[in-house]
């Protein structure tokens, strides 16, 4: 099969291309730690408020930890627990969420924390809060009638 | 041969009557579709609010299903059901029987959800994503779509495995391999989609099983949903490798490139589910980005195609007399909406590309993932590059399955048309990527959210993206004019199927690539690699099941 000399000149550009491109995001994910939010740990969907730390929804300082608060949220149609919660600047927090029903999303609008919640399953995202400011979340993930009105407040706080 | 050749050069009239029923569900389906897609951004503008209790939700489903499921399956089903007539010289009685059991099959299907859809028992929206639980006849619906198009597709197959029996050791004609090489994948593709329907969600909303494996469902529905992209972009390649050369009249830059581009579609289009389930829980990310990677191996036969496509337009030009680096491109034929139509849709493929590379890139779909930006992202792939060809092809393919003529008030209507649409689609799709950025959410009815500061600076891009929906739905009111007149009032005549053939240096094409038994044993290795062990991983590690929800308003 033939080839012609400038189709392999573009073909060999592209595919190099390709190949740091590819190099560059996975240094990202997995030496700098910037992977996509993939926590294992699963849960009864149906006891969700009885089991840790989803008995205690808002923000928990926690010790000895890499990270210094935990932000917790219960997902269920339509609504987010808390409502609304204060953060203060520049601190490291994990934020844990779940769902207690169908499948929501939670995205805090302005910043990377994009993740699906889905019942069964608990999701992780660990980040530093260093700016100030109101920060919505809101499901994105399609939830039913009031999907559209489904949504929390994170106020990063001096 | 070539006499012979020359005598087949029309679909074969019976063959024609099965293509147009298929454009017949196709074009309705763009009709309905199309208006619900109006709403839907009228509603999200917030200025207006949808009369007698339909609800948003269930608009957003009608479209999704019509315009995603109903118009690109049968329009595609119609269009390689022709290529392959018109390139093999026809079907057998027998093949027709199949092609025409499969349209009964997928049309019933269709009814079937459709009904659901408007009693709604099934605001699901086109994903159907378990704990929503939509009534049974949905999903029978849907399984009845899905078992149609495999009997359609065996026609298709059947009548190249005949050609191939007839004339051993030649390469099948290229416009049949290709909608050959579309349908197995599809035909792979989708045997993940009916996993999930057949052996969990018909079940559970039968009420044999109680509870569903929430993310068990959803990568049986990724395995299937990527493919399903490329499934609705092959047949617009098909036009565009193969067709578009004829109607400029010029050469096919390489039979053989484009055949081993179709293959590596193949191969990589299916292993790669996961990069829509990105931002999920229960997910590796070591498989995750595993898959990432063999998702961007369709960058290399997307490079190939690009240069292909645009070889033969500047060999074309330089054939005319063009001169200079850019000469060319000015010669080629603008006025001939066979040629203009597509060629939109093609430029609009280099921005909704790049965009793609970015929804895939692993992190980086954080940003992203499940804003609006991803509406705004298919809508330039899907709804432009893809649906814009599609329209290119009919406006000769439907008075050639007639015999009719595109005349030249249409053809210069037909090219208006394209236009309109890409005014729309840059406001609507533009606003949507914009909207996205900033976080704005997709499938979502108008909201202030409690009127927070953030979703007040989105309202400005929905009412930009309400500007750009009416825009594309008169777009869609002018092709439904050009479609109606090709099909039953357009002066009687013949119009060319045209088929473009490879340049006289270009040799046999290699018969390594009509080896099923290579290809789809190396399609199958790869799922295997991608998929097996962290679809055991998810089984062994699953949580309790979910029981069904209907969150949705009811009638």
């Amino acid at each position: 099969m033939h080839m012609h000399k400038l189709e392999k000149i573009w073909l060999i550009f592209g595919i190099s291309a390709l190949v740091v491109f590819l190099t560059v995001i996975g240094v990202s994910a997995f030496y700098l730690g910037n992977k996509p939010p993939s926590c294992l740990t699963t849960i009864d969907p149906e006891k969700v408020d009885q089991q840790k730390p989803f008995d205690k929804p808002g923000l928990n300082k926690v010790e000895g930890k890499a990270w210094d608060y935990e932000l917790v949220f219960v997902a269920s149609a339509f609504s987010y627990n808390p409502g609304k919660v204060e953060v203060p600047l520049g601190a490291k927090v994990k934020v844990i969420a779940t769902t207690k029903d169908v499948i929501h999303g939670f995205n805090v609008a302005g910043t990377n924390i994009n993740m699906m919640l889905e019942p069964g399953y608990v999701s992780e995202y660990t980040t530093t809060f260093d700016k100030a400011g109101e920060y919505l979340i809101v499901c994105n993930e399609y939830c039913g009638a009031g999907h559209h009105l489904m949504s929390s407040m994170i106020e990063v706080v001096k | 041969m070539a006499n012979e050749t020359v005598a087949k050069v029309k679909v074969d009239p019976r063959d024609a009557k099965l293509s147009m029923a298929h454009f017949f569900v196709a074009f309705s389906a763009l009709a309905l579709g199309g208006l619900m897609g109006l709403l839907q951004t009228l509603v999200r503008s917030g200025k207006w609010e949808l009369p007698w209790g339909i609800d948003y939700y269930q608009v957003l489903t009608v479209h999704g299903v019509l315009l995603g499921l109903v118009l690109t399956t049968f329009f595609i089903m119609g269009f390689q059901y022709a290529a392959v007539s018109r390139t093999t010289g026809g079907h057998s009685n027998a093949a027709r029987r199949l092609g025409w059991i499969g349209f009964w099959i997928m049309l019933i299907g269709t009814l079937m959800a459709a009904t659901m859809i408007l009693l709604k028992e099934a605001s699901v929206l086109y994903t159907f994503y378990a704990p929503l639980k939509a009534h049974w006849i949905f999903y029978l619906g849907l399984t009845f779509v899905v078992v149609g198009s495999w009997i359609d597709g065996a026609a298709q197959i059947m009548t190249y495995a005949k050609w191939r029996k007839n004339n051993p050791g030649q390469p099948s004609p290229l416009l049949s391999f290709m909608a050959v090489i579309n349908t197995v994948m599809w035909i792979v593709a989708t045997l993940g989609v009916a996993a999930t329907v057949l052996f969990q969600l018909l079940p559970w909303s039968l009420g044999l099983v109680d509870t569903v494996d929430v993310l068990v469902s959803r990568t049986l529905f990724w395995y299937f949903g990527h493919p399903l992209v490329y499934f609705w972009l092959l047949p617009a390649y098909m036009c565009w490798y193969a067709i578009i050369p004829k109607i400029i009249g010029g050469k096919i830059f390489s039979d053989s490139l484009a055949r081993l581009s179709f293959i590596l579609f193949l191969l990589f289009s299916i292993p790669v589910g996961f990069h829509h389930q990105l931002t999920e829980p229960g997910i590796d990310p070591a498989w995750k980005f595993l898959q990432v990677i063999l998702t961007f191996m369709v960058v290399i036969p997307s490079l190939m195609t690009a240069f292909s496509l645009f070889a033969t337009f500047e060999r074309y030009g330089r054939s005319k007399g063009a001169t200079g680096l850019f000469g060319w491109f000015r010669v080629l034929p603008w006025n001939d909406a066979r040629f203009t139509v597509p060629f939109i849709g093609m430029a609009a493929f280099i921005p909704a590309g790049a965009g793609g590379i970015i929804n895939a890139s692993n992190q980086m779909d954080q940003v992203v993932h499940n804003t609006i930006w991803i509406t705004g992202h298919f809508h330039l792939t899907l709804a432009t590059s893809v649906v814009l060809t599609f329209f290119g092809i009919s406006y000769w393919l439907i008075p050639h399955l007639t015999g009719r003529k595109l005349t030249k008030a249409m053809n210069k209507l037909a090219i208006i048309q394209a236009w309109v649409w890409f005014i729309g689609m840059t406001f609507m799709s533009g606003a949507m990527h914009f909207e996205g950025l900033l976080g704005g959410p997709r499938r979502s009815a108008f909201s202030t959210y409690g009127g927070a500061k953030q979703a007040a600076e989105w309202i400005p891009y929905q009412v930009a993206q309400a500007v750009g929906g009416s825009i594309l739905f008169l777009g869609i009111i002018l092709v439904l004019i050009i479609f109606v007149n090709l099909a039953f009032f357009a002066p009687k005549g013949e119009e060319e199927f045209p088929v473009a053939e490879a340049e006289d240096n270009a040799e046999k094409a290699p018969m390594v690539f009509e080896n099923w038994k290579l290809w789809l044993g190396i399609t199958a290795a790869l799922i295997l690699f991608a998929y097996t062990i962290p679809f055991i991983d998810i089984i062994q590690n699953a949580p309790p099941g979910s029981k069904g929800f209907q969150t949705w308003n009811k009638w």
